[in-house]
């Protein structure tokens, strides 16, 4: 269901946990669905070994992935026009994340309604993990 | 970087939206999708991200014909010698991916970016044009120096409209960041 213009006010705020106990084998899921072999999220030997992590950790696409989700849900399918964000700190195999959208601004754009959305995921500590923007249609 | 052939197949969104964990119908079932406002599957929106499956020289797949950088016998398949029996200066490490921008093993996704022009779905054909963007330093305490590339991607469809304009950031840490 898409979202009304009418409907919604300037700081209205929606969110959802997107992972509870993030596994290793969703990264390895994340790996093979998305093309990114990267052995940082993959291969625990040659990211403790090598590259100096303590463990793997989440490719920043899969928690953009798994937020672009609590989005969807929100605005409605096919009506995102823009979704950017910053990866602000690494996710980790156990993470539990939960992210949130808050209406920024409604306007119009090329006679069209829009919503924009401040979206932040935060780790079990309270940690932003992403923060970033979204803009998508809206009805009347 | 550009690919010349992204076929977007359901099968691919089917398996790409359950490795992000959505199990909303709208990119599994035809027909659900089918009484919707969109009308048919279309892919999530990070999706795009996956033409990297089509680019024949992606530097994070393993390819049969070449070292990967992942373990295998030794920590790292490009490294000459395992690192347990090193001593210091005779490791040598042959890493490729170093010299690309972006994701290397020493580099880390810092911002993305995708503007919908329309949402993909499948059986759309897409190529897709990369042009280098801004590229900056910042000095950090976590850190060290940090070296920012900006890169932007054009998905385009068969009529050469285009789909999707992407712009991801890669950074490329001094020192390894563990938190």
């Amino acid at each position: 269901m898409a979202l009304s213009a009418s409907q919604l006010s300037v700081g209205d705020s929606y969110s959802e946990q997107i992972v509870d106990d993030l596994t290793r084998t969703q990264i390895v899921q994340y790996a093979g669905a998305s093309g990114d072999y990267n052995p940082v999220h993959t291969d625990e030997k040659f990211v403790t070994e090598v590259a100096g992590y303590p463990t793997v950790f989440a490719h920043g696409m899969l928690t953009m992935g798994m937020t672009g989700r609590m989005v969807t849900n929100f605005v409605g399918d096919g009506r995102l026009t823009y979704y950017g964000v910053r990866f602000t700190s690494q996710v980790w195999p156990g993470d539990t994340l939960t992210a949130k959208a808050e209406v920024a601004d409604i306007r119009d754009e090329d006679g069209q309604k829009v919503v924009d959305l401040t979206i932040t995921t935060t780790n079990q500590d309270d940690r932003p993990v992403l923060t970033g923007q979204a803009t998508a249609r809206l009805d009347d | 970087m550009a690919v010349e052939r992204f076929p977007v197949e359901a099968s691919h969104i089917l398996m790409f939206a359950r490795s992000i964990g959505d199990t909303n119908p709208i990119y599994s079932d035809p027909e659900y999708a089918a009484g919707t406002e969109v009308g048919s599957i279309i892919a999530p929106p990070t999706f795009a991200q996956s033409s990297a499956q089509f680019d024949p020289d992606y530097f994070l797949r393993p390819k049969p014909d070449k070292k990967w950088f992942g373990s295998g016998r030794t920590a790292s398949g490009t490294l000459v010698r395992d690192l347990s029996e090193a001593d210091g200066d005779d490791v040598k490490d042959e890493r490729e991916g170093d010299k690309q921008s972006g994701a290397a093993a020493g580099g880390l996704h810092a911002e993305q970016h995708f503007t919908y022009h329309r949402h993909l779905k499948p059986g759309d054909v897409l190529h897709t044009v990369t042009y280098d963007g801004e590229r900056w330093e910042k000095q950090s305490k976590r850190a060290g120096i940090l070296k920012f590339s900006e890169a932007v991607t054009e998905y385009r469809d068969e009529d050469d409209e285009l789909v999707i304009t992407a712009k991801g950031v890669g950074v490329v840490t001094e020192k390894v960041i563990e938190d």
